[in-house]
């Protein structure tokens, strides 16, 4: 007995020390922090040695901040307008790049490139072409008429149109490769049998690949509004946030808030938020997974 | 019958040229100015064949920032980081998916429960955990902070689930032990998953902004991001010259992607579909 239980003490020992190297750092430097910053937000820190206890005030500085308020809407914004048409776009691509034709490698690498390519080189690529005066794009739509284009980026109405533009394009290629994965699933009979009783494949479209793909469509929607809330490198490097706060979003404000301005405890505050929204859509998530995973 | 398939695999076919096309211009443009005269670049229509060529920007911007060193460190944080994200992983995956152990679920559950946290909401204890060990401004912040991921357990975790266990269970009794398994059996039959973890790991390393943003001051120590940026803000309207900065930049990731874009693929997939 005692043989027994000195001989399971041992392997616990042995499954631990394979955890060990990456809990340890994982915990340190994940877990803990995730804690400490609702902890952090009730205290006031300038990345000095002191800090004090404030309470709930950070959050009320929060509601009351208007870049806070700002920053917020945008990233609502940013959201609603990069989360549907990417949507829509990448099922789009899936279903066409599904079908059998020769060249499907050539072509999706094509469409998924953007999605690995550095964002600085995006950012700057993107604002030559859609600079204002010299851009070939603005040229191309002066070429047809249009005598007063957008100016993008430079102006306050269209800058986040055209960061949402860039997204779009950058992200569409990788959530066409999860439909993709998606579409594969979908046994080919079900496409069989719908055509010998005569639907059209539009309808074999609504009424087998669209019910099938809900899951997928589900979890693609669910991490695309995550990458949208936590949206940063493109709008960083695209306006830095401007013109004025056209394109402030949520972590724009939490860096800004720390980094440039030290209210390390403010941006907790802000940071928690985001944790916050995250988790619902999380939680949201879990009990969709649970309702399929039932259902099928 | 046939003529009609035939018509939807031509507008399948120009649909996708289309597409592409629209998704490769940004990058044909970004390559054909970077060989044009500065004041060239904005001449429209395009020039897509520069009239007065010029190799003059690869060289310049050579000199212009110290690219040779942004090249050093970031390829040094890439491997770094990667390799020791793999180690780590498959190791703690192992356990995971092959051993039984008091507390499994909730460590477990403790990976999973952070592995769709976006680390912005939790970076400013991480910076406080970082100044207080003296390492702002150090390539060894951001190693240790990228390098212990719960993406990297999960998805080799998932990977490990899948092989029998009876694999393990037959080493066992020949005798070998739990370490031997991990790295005579598992480890070899991980290629896959390992080449998935590795061109994730690659690209989010070598394409980090925020990270070294956030905790890299000296010039000596930026990453390429970095220094292709405050290059571009601060020689805002050398345009060609910056199109071949940025052409510089993104040559290592197009080797990668072309080299291991299936793993990239089927990475994407099994953690999106399954996850």
């Amino acid at each position: 007995m005692k043989l027994l239980s000195s001989r399971k003490a041992r392997n616990n020992l042995v499954a631990y020390s394979f955890i060990a190297p990456n809990f340890i750092g994982y915990l340190i430097f994940t877990l803990i922090p995730v804690f400490f910053t609702l902890v952090l937000s009730l205290f006031d820190w300038n990345a000095g040695d002191q800090f004090s206890f404030v309470g709930i005030k950070n959050y009320v500085r929060m509601i009351h901040n208007s870049t806070f308020k700002i920053s917020f809407w945008n990233t609502i914004y940013y959201a609603i307008g990069t989360v549907p048409v990417t949507m829509v776009i990448s099922l789009g691509l899936a279903k066409l790049l599904n079908a059998p034709i020769k060249g499907r490698t050539a072509f999706r690498s094509a469409i998924f490139f953007p999605h690995v390519a550095a964002v600085v080189a995006i950012a700057a690529v993107w604002n030559m072409l859609f600079n204002p005066d010299m851009g070939p794009v603005n040229m191309f739509l002066k070429g047809l008429g249009i005598s007063n284009p957008p100016r993008w980026a430079a102006s306050t109405d269209w800058a986040m149109p055209v960061v949402i533009l860039a997204s779009i394009w950058r992200n569409a290629g990788y959530y066409m490769i999860i439909y993709l994965a998606g579409l594969q699933g979908i046994p080919y009979e079900l496409y069989e049998a719908a055509k010998m009783d005569g639907a059209s494949g539009w309808q074999s479209f609504r009424r087998i690949t669209l019910p099938m793909l809900t899951p997928i469509t589900f979890f693609v929607s669910i991490m695309l509004t995550i990458s949208c809330f936590k949206v940063f490198d493109l709008i960083y490097t695209m306006t830095e946030g401007g013109p004025g706060r056209a394109t402030n979003v949520l972590v724009m404000h939490i860096y800004q808030s720390a980094f440039t301005e030290y209210k390390f405890g403010y941006a907790s505050a802000v940071a928690t938020v985001l944790f916050v929204l995250v988790l619902v859509i999380t939680l949201i998530q879990f009990r969709g997974e649970k309702k399929w995973a039932n259902n099928m | 019958m046939k003529a009609k398939q035939r018509t939807t695999k031509m507008i399948i076919y120009i649909l996708l040229t289309g597409i592409s096309v629209i998704m490769l211009v940004p990058f044909a443009w970004m390559l054909v100015s970077s060989f044009k005269m500065n004041k060239d670049v904005f001449t429209y229509p395009i020039e897509w064949w520069p009239k007065q060529f010029t190799t003059d920007n690869y060289v310049r911007i050579w000199q212009e920032i110290p690219l040779l060193q942004y090249f050093f460190n970031t390829t040094k944080l890439t491997v770094i980081i990667t390799m020791i994200q793999l180690l780590t992983s498959t190791f703690a995956a192992y356990a995971f998916a092959k051993l039984e152990f008091p507390g499994k679920n909730t460590l477990f559950l403790a990976y999973i429960c952070t592995i769709a946290m976006p680390w912005q909401s939790y970076m400013i204890p991480q910076f406080m955990i970082i100044k207080k060990l003296g390492l702002v401004n150090t390539h060894l912040s951001l190693i240790i902070l990228q390098s212990f991921t719960a993406f990297g357990v999960f998805l080799i975790r998932q990977f490990y689930m899948e092989i029998p266990n009876e694999i393990c269970e037959a080493a066992r009794i020949d005798g070998m032990s739990e370490y031997g398994i991990y790295a005579k059996i598992m480890l070899p039959l991980s290629k896959p998953v390992i080449a998935t973890l590795t061109i994730f790991s690659f690209t989010t390393v070598w394409n980090d902004f925020m990270g070294p943003l956030i905790y890299i001051n000296s010039d000596r120590l930026k990453t390429i991001q970095l220094g292709l940026r405050s290059f571009i803000t601060e020689y805002s309207s050398e345009y060609s010259l910056i199109m071949a900065g940025s052409i510089v930049a993104l040559i290592p990731i197009l080797i990668v992607f072309a080299c291991l874009q299936q793993y990239f693929v089927e990475g994407i997939a099994t953690t999106g579909v399954k996850g």
